[in-house]
């Protein structure tokens, strides 16, 4: 354990601990830019400069190892100086325009040079040329705002092992872009905008869908429903100066009819209904592999983070028959909002306009894409993100602390907290075994409280193996077998899993996949900055959610059980096949 | 059928052949750590430039991200992506080279040509760069032709350097190998 002081004050700190990591322990706050907890540490932006006693140069402390015996100084003239001289020449390269960016007032460019006690800037230079890329739906770069920190390199490349960013071209001329400094649009990303959510200035956000929206409230002629994913509701008041982690639902709600939203759903309704047709889908898998003999993909892997689908369709289109014909519960809430709900109120599905919100930015793109027609129209019109909403509830000169608790309109709003834990990584596959359980046992899920507790929690890769005992007679063929799952959360160990999987190091029945570390709580649309702490905070919030629900099972939705009755008929029917199913296409990674 | 125009053969040479090529080349570096760059010189030996096609099926093929091999690719002023002359003239402007006239020559290459740096003439015979350094500061200035390192290069002496490409074949007076 090396001893050493900070400031003159002693800290003692693990080995292999950094000179920053030892600030932070001794309550010494460094500037940092590039560096991200858990996600990167390379001493680029030569912010985190400290003095260590005995040291020729400064050095940056964000890289530099702890030693015993070492005196460090942080917040000298000289540590001060060269600071401001770092964060100078970075301002003088950087197209700010802070009253019109994106991020004014969440920037962590501003905030430091705030810190930092910027007046002038001493270097007047060429500035990169301002190169706005909007030709994806869900993510907007600018160049021109990039301070080549490359958190975002790493974001795309190591945690989501997808790799379309990286550094392009050389010296003042250097891009943090897609290959060559092309449009997004023509290389394969996924959508994911992790890139976005590590960002620390307004080079990469989400493509507004605000005015839209706004457009679309202003509209007589429309009817205007608004569905809220599960993650929003543990995240939008960390952007109303709430703790991560506070539950916000009955605010959510009441902003969202303040703001003008005619009917106000949940996209929790449709969650209920993915896991009746995806559970269903599964044990009909199980059904032809088991017993009838077939040929048939197994594992089967879930289909709700549009982020993996993309994957899968770039990187693993051998995968295509073995991810779930489900829709997504945004997609499914679409269709069912513009053919079953439409015909409740005597409408017609081009009067309707349905938003999401959504923790995402994968969800604008899946929106737009030509199979999410089903109702004849689009079925989604715009999805917005957590961050998007707080905006326009800002907008709209909402006092959002002062909002009472309102509840979710009917039929498209109730929901159970199966429902709710979709937001977390395996809690689509334990709200799957509650009720594929029950299907194949006529019993409830034997587990406490009804978490299966290996498949929790912020583990890359998580799996369990349950002994299938006490069957029903049609389900009697699994009685004795294990049911193996597994869950992975962040694209690089999906790529890791399928890996194992591919190569027959591991086998399951069922494999959860969500795009972001964490789940949807981690997403990419999600206020910032989402950190591992944070990510504890929003999932322990979900799964209150959930407990607080008298209903927790997505089969004894009162609700769901109408939807059959009244119009889908049965699960895997001919109805639900056209509306709630849907088809993959292989894409060229290169 | 396309020319190979950065093959020593210097003949019409199949695509699919060079194809082939390319292949056994990402075979034998496949599992190397750090084997990206001699890859990219290799097969730029082979095709003369790197375009997009041979870059995808490197970036495939090495199972390193399109975006890393752009990088690569861009980063370093050897690689082309664009096809070029049959032969690549470099001018030298490291520090020793561009305090020795290094400058000077470069302008005469250009009068000479009559192309930019970048460029290729017309007659796609020459492709002009310029490089940082060869490792040859105590012969500056320095100006190499594809593999040939010309020392003391005088802006006079141009011309005579130049003419020896435009007959194939002819002796190439005062020309010095680099280490």
């Amino acid at each position: 354990m090396p001893a050493l002081t900070i400031d003159l004050k002693p800290v003692e700190v693990p080995e292999g601990a950094t000179v920053l990591d030892a600030a932070r322990k001794a309550g010494v706050r460094i500037p940092t830019l590039c560096y991200l907890e858990n996600v990167q540490a390379i001493g680029a932006c030569r912010l985190c400069l400290v003095e260590i006693e005995g040291a020729r140069t400064l050095v940056t402390s964000c890289v530099m190892p702890a030693t015993d015996g070492m005196k460090v100084h942080t917040h000298t003239k000289r540590v001060r100086d060269a600071r401001r001289t770092v964060l100078e020449l970075l301002l003088s390269e950087h197209a700010g325009d802070c009253q019109t960016c994106d991020r004014n007032n969440d920037c962590e460019l501003q905030a430091v040079a705030h810190e930092l006690g910027i007046k002038e800037i001493r270097y007047a230079g060429e500035k990169p040329a301002p190169g706005s890329d909007a030709s994806t739906p869900g993510i907007v770069r600018d160049n021109g705002k990039c301070i080549k920190c490359r958190r975002c390199v790493t974001a795309c490349g190591q945690i989501q092992a997808v790799g379309t960013l990286f550094p392009q071209f050389r010296g003042f001329k250097t891009q943090i872009a897609p290959a060559f400094g092309k449009d997004l649009s023509s290389v394969a990303c996924v959508q994911c905008g992790q890139c976005a959510a590590v960002c620390p200035v307004g080079a990469i956000v989400e493509k507004s869908s605000i005015d839209k929206v706004w457009a679309a409230l202003e509209d007589k002629t429309k009817t205007v429903v608004v569905q809220t994913a599960p993650a929003v509701r543990a995240s939008l008041g960390e952007c109303f100066g709430y703790p991560p982690g506070t539950l916000v639902t009955g605010k959510m709600v009441a902003a969202l009819r303040r703001l003008g939203f005619a009917t106000v759903f949940d996209t929790n309704f449709t969650a209920d209904l993915t896991i009746i047709e995806e559970g269903m889908e599964l044990l009909s898998r199980l059904k032809k592999a088991l017993k009838d003999k077939q040929a048939v993909a197994i594992p089967q892997f879930t289909s709700c983070s549009p982020g993996w689908i993309r994957f899968v369709e770039y990187f693993h289109p051998d995968l295509i028959p073995n991810l779930s014909t489900c829709k997504s519960p945004q997609q499914m809430f679409g269709a069912i909002a513009k053919t079953y709900w439409a015909k409740k109120v005597g409408k017609k599905a081009e009067d309707i306009y349905v938003v999401s919100i959504m923790p995402c930015h994968a969800k604008k793109s899946e929106a737009e894409r030509p199979e999410m027609r089903s109702s004849g129209v689009q079925d989604v019109d715009a999805a917005l993100t957590t961050r998007e909403l707080a905006r326009m509830i800002k907008q709209a000169g909402i006092d959002f602390d002062s909002l009472p608790d309102e509840t979710v309109d009917r039929i498209l709003g109730t929901s159970t907290g199966a429902a709710d834990i979709f937001a977390n990584s395996g809690g689509v596959m334990e709200a799957a075994l509650r009720t594929a359980w029950e299907v194949i046992t006529g019993k409830p899920l034997p587990f406490v409280n009804l978490h299966v507790d290996p498949l929790s929690g912020l583990e890359g890769i998580k799996e369990a193996a349950i002994p299938v005992t006490g069957t029903v007679p049609e389900w009697s063929f699994l009685e004795g077998a294990t049911l193996k799952v597994a869950v992975a959360s962040g694209l690089g160990n999906a790529q890791k899993l399928v890996e194992r999987i591919k190569s027959g190091a591991a086998s399951y029945h069922f494999v959860e996949v969500m795009t972001c570390p964490g789940g949807c709580i981690g997403g990419g649309g999600q206020p910032r900055m989402t950190t591992n702490e944070v990510r504890k905070k929003r999932l322990a919030a979900m799964y209150k959610e959930d407990e607080g629900k008298k209903l927790r099972k997505s089969h004894d939705n009162p609700k769901i059980k109408q939807i059959y009755g009244e119009f889908l008929g049965m699960p895997l029917g001919e109805k639900s096949h056209h509306l709630l199913h849907t088809t993959y296409v292989k894409r060229d990674r290169a | 059928m396309k020319e190979a125009t950065g093959c020593t053969c210097a003949g019409v040479v199949d695509e699919v052949e060079l194809m082939r090529r390319l292949d056994s080349i990402i075979e034998e570096n496949r599992d190397k750590p750090g084997a990206l760059i001699p890859v990219l010189q290799q097969a730029q030996a082979v095709f003369g430039h790197l375009p997009e096609n041979v870059l995808k099926r490197i970036s495939l093929g090495m199972g390193k991200p399109y975006s890393e091999v752009a990088g690569v690719v861009s980063f370093y002023s050897f690689f082309s992506t664009v096809p070029r002359g049959r032969h690549v003239i470099r001018v030298c402007l490291g520090t020793a080279c561009y305090v020795r006239g290094g400058k000077q020559v470069l302008e005469a290459i250009k009068g000479k040509l009559g192309i930019d740096v970048g460029q290729t003439t017309e007659d796609r015979l020459f492709t002009l760069e310029v490089a940082r350094c060869f490792g040859a500061c105590g012969l500056a200035p320095t100006v190499a032709v594809d593999d040939t390192v010309y020392k003391r290069v005088r802006p006079a002496r141009v011309s005579e350097i130049l003419d020896a490409y435009r007959t194939e074949g002819s002796a190439r007076k005062g020309a010095s190998h680099a280490a």
